[in-house]
């Protein structure tokens, strides 16, 4: 009749199956962003500071880079880049000035997130300075403006001739209210 | 075979127990089954009205009955009350009266887990139907709740979808792991894994495929937890998520969960046929192996839930190719049924004509799977009625025809009365033509382009959309009069032989009907 295992240990053995598979779910969070990290896909760029070596110029070709900004819902401020887009070749260093307006009278945090399209050319997009790295806060009325400094790979695919980075502005006034004592910021202005 | 029948007459005093608490405390498998039946009858009366809600409103262009806002707590419910509570209950229930009447097992292994996991049930649909009587309303956000809508701009209610999801989660898995537990503990000497029934494999299949997703489907709910209570950012872009990993999570669920739905279906499908057909089922093997394959493939397939997220050229390929590949099982299974007909002596009782249709309609819902499985074709399908007309041509002729054909088949089993078969055969044509008028017109909407989930339209999808409605109210109304059968089937009819079908196999035809409430308490031989 029961020629395997007794059902005690059956069913210790699902519940344990169970319990690994709910880690699981959890473990693919990881397992996303790795995956999407090691093959440069969903536009996702490096959260820190590129501190790799500068490549050679190549001034066979030039590529044009594009800025959109987009505030996320419930966002208010003014925010958006200097100009519309440059072009530039591969392998230079260029920096884009972005401006953001507290029209507000709160003090509010915000935290800007970037992303490349096409996709595959987020792996070739260092940027050695930008304002993504930290959040923002700023004061009621306060205007900031913030550079993005980058390099596009002089390995970028050659048939990639133009890029965009947008930016989506979120507020994180709320989330941040804990770890920041916005009341005593208001005092000392 | 005789000592079984001996045995029931010694067994004469030892029927359940008086009264509700009978119901409240059963252990018995044929009871909770007959609860997880009526159950999931019942879900499917309240997901059912649900959708004739949804094409009332949507009978003319414009609005008219409800508003965009109700609308859209309609659909996801109607989704989440079907999937969760109509179709995985109703399989459930069918597991637990007949898994231990085919394989020869005095009951469920773990019959006390088995009460708790029926009774967590009405618990969680408790929970989740009273959402929508709360202040902001139900779920809204469709049945696969993608975030940020099912966090950030989410309903208040949607803690008690959460907690509701978590709780018929955790029944499923209970579920799963005693019918596991059943399966391979109790079979009786000499029923070996290649003897047994098909509607066995197939649920011995889906149960692992249960509690391999259940959990992941949990992990994501309570994510979803967390990020609406706990300030963490595991969908929010803001503090370093994202969305898009929600729906990768969701459909590594989402696509078994479909398998989940339609495997025990297969089934069932796989042992009326022969019976109706008087020819062994052609290709046991190959059915078995066709089945472990499906669902192997099941778990490298789901990102074609979302080609159009912006998912990297290779990941479209492979998932489109995999998508593709599933097609192959699919069809030794289709094959090897045709085959079982063919050259059959044909009778078509109501068992059978479900399982026809199944055969046939299941495999319209299967090619346009394949359309949609193909990338570049699918940038112009997803979130279209197109969409809709497919997974209802797989679930509703698919695994509700099969719950159906399954009904039937056991009912003289259960009831010890056969049903009536002129209702039963006026239930089965009005199904099949309503069914067809509600969801073959939605191709063609869906391919000109009208958005699922909308409660308003485009004046030149008026005429299509009426159809629809006429066929999802026929479709609807029809279901009142197979709980009109059931019910007399019950109160009495002509009786019912121990083995009701001249052409059936298996060892539920063996004990009396109706099957005593205690059978096989000395297993049976099997040779």
């Amino acid at each position: 009749m029961s020629e395997g295992i007794s059902t005690k240990r059956l069913v210790s053995r699902l519940a344990l199956l169970v319990v690994g598979m709910f880690g699981f779910g959890f473990l693919l969070v990881p397992i996303y962003d790795v995956m999407c990290d090691a093959f440069g896909i969903n536009g996702k760029t490096r959260g820190t500071a590129y501190e790799g070596t500068v490549s050679a110029i190549d001034e066979t070709r030039s590529v044009r880079v594009q800025f959109v900004s987009t505030n996320a819902e419930g966002m208010n401020w003014s925010f958006g880049p200097a100009a519309n887009q440059l072009v530039m070749h591969p392998g230079e260093t260029r920096e884009m000035i972005f401006t953001a307006y507290n029209p507000t009278d709160k003090p509010m945090v915000a935290q800007a997130i970037p992303s490349v399209s096409p996709s595959k050319a987020a792996a070739y997009f260092h940027k050695t300075e930008c304002f993504c790295f930290t959040q923002q806060v700023l004061q009621p009325g306060e205007r900031v403006e913030m550079p993005v400094r980058f390099i596009v790979d002089a390995a970028l695919p050659g048939e990639v001739q133009r890029l965009t980075l947008a930016y989506t502005l979120f507020d994180v006034t709320e989330r941040m209210a804990a770890s920041l004592d916005l009341a005593s910021m208001q005092h000392s202005n | 075979m005789s000592a079984v029948i001996d045995h029931h007459h010694a067994d004469h005093g030892h029927g359940p127990a008086k009264g509700l608490m009978r119901w409240v405390l059963t252990t018995n498998h044929k009871d909770i089954g007959s609860m997880y039946l009526w159950f999931s009858f019942a879900m499917f009366l309240l997901g059912g009205s649900m959708a004739m809600i949804i094409r009332a409103e949507l009978f003319q262009p414009g609005l008219q009955l409800v508003q965009p806002e109700f609308f859209n707590q309609m659909t996801t419910s109607h989704g989440l009350i079907m999937v969760f509570g109509a179709v995985m209950p109703a399989f459930v229930g069918l597991a637990n009266w007949m898994i231990p009447l085919m394989i020869g097992a005095p009951d469920m292994a773990l019959p006390r887990m088995n009460n708790f996991s029926f009774w967590l049930l009405p618990a969680a649909f408790g929970l989740l139907i009273s959402t929508l009587f709360m202040e902001g309303g139900g779920p809204n956000f469709g049945w696969t709740f993608y975030a940020p809508l099912s966090t950030t701009y989410a309903p208040p209610s949607v803690t008690f979808f959460i907690f509701a999801i978590h709780l018929a989660g955790i029944s499923s898995i209970m579920g799963a792991i005693n019918i596991i537990a059943t399966i391979l503990n109790l079979r009786a000497p000499g029923m070996t894994l290649m003897k047994m029934p098909l509607f066995v494999w197939t649920w011995l299949i889906t149960a692992f495929l249960l509690i391999a997703v259940m959990p992941v489907l949990a992990g994501a709910v309570t994510m979803m937890l967390m990020d609406i209570h706990f300030g963490t950012s595991f969908f929010n872009a803001a503090g370093g998520g994202d969305p898009v990993m929600f729906q990768h999570i969701f459909w590594f669920f989402g696509h078994p969960e479909v398998y989940i739905m339609i495997l025990p279906a297969f089934g069932t499908v796989s042992m009326i046929i022969p019976a109706f057909a008087r020819k062994p089922l052609f290709g046991y093997t190959s059915m078995v192996y066709a089945t472990g394959a499906i669902a192997f493939l099941s778990f490298a397939v789901w990102a074609h839930h979302m080609f159009t997220v912006g998912i990297p050229l290779t990941g479209e390929l492979f998932f489109m190719y995999a998508t593709m590949l599933i097609a192959v099982p699919t069809g030794v299974k289709v094959f090897n049924w045709v085959s079982t007909m063919f050259r059959g002596s044909l009778t078509f009782e109501a068992p059978m004509l479900f399982s026809v249709a199944f055969v046939i309609l299941f495999t319209i819902g299967g090619f346009s799977g394949l359309m949609l499985a193909m990338a570049p074709a699918d940038f112009q399908y997803h979130d279209t009625y197109f969409v809709v007309a497919h997974f209802h041509y797989v679930l509703v002729p698919g695994a509700i025809f099969g719950i159906f054909a399954s009904a039937y088949y056991w009912l003289p089993k259960w009831t010890g009365h056969m049903y009536d078969e002129v209702l039963a055969k006026t239930h089965f044509w009005m199904s099949f033509i309503g069914m067809n008028l509600a969801f073959f017109p939605m191709h063609f909407v869906g391919l000109a382009g009208m958005p699922r989930r909308i409660p308003d339209y485009n004046m030149m999808f008026a005429n299509f959309n009426m159809v629809s409605s006429i066929g999802a109210f026929m479709f609807g109304a029809t279901q009142l009069l197979f709980l009109y059968i059931v019910i007399k089937c019950i109160r009495g009819g002509p009786k019912a032989a121990a083995k009701p079908w001249e052409g059936a196999e298996g060892l539920e035809w063996t004990v009396p009907s109706p099957a005593p409430y205690h059978t096989f308490t000395t297993p049976p031989e099997v040779k």
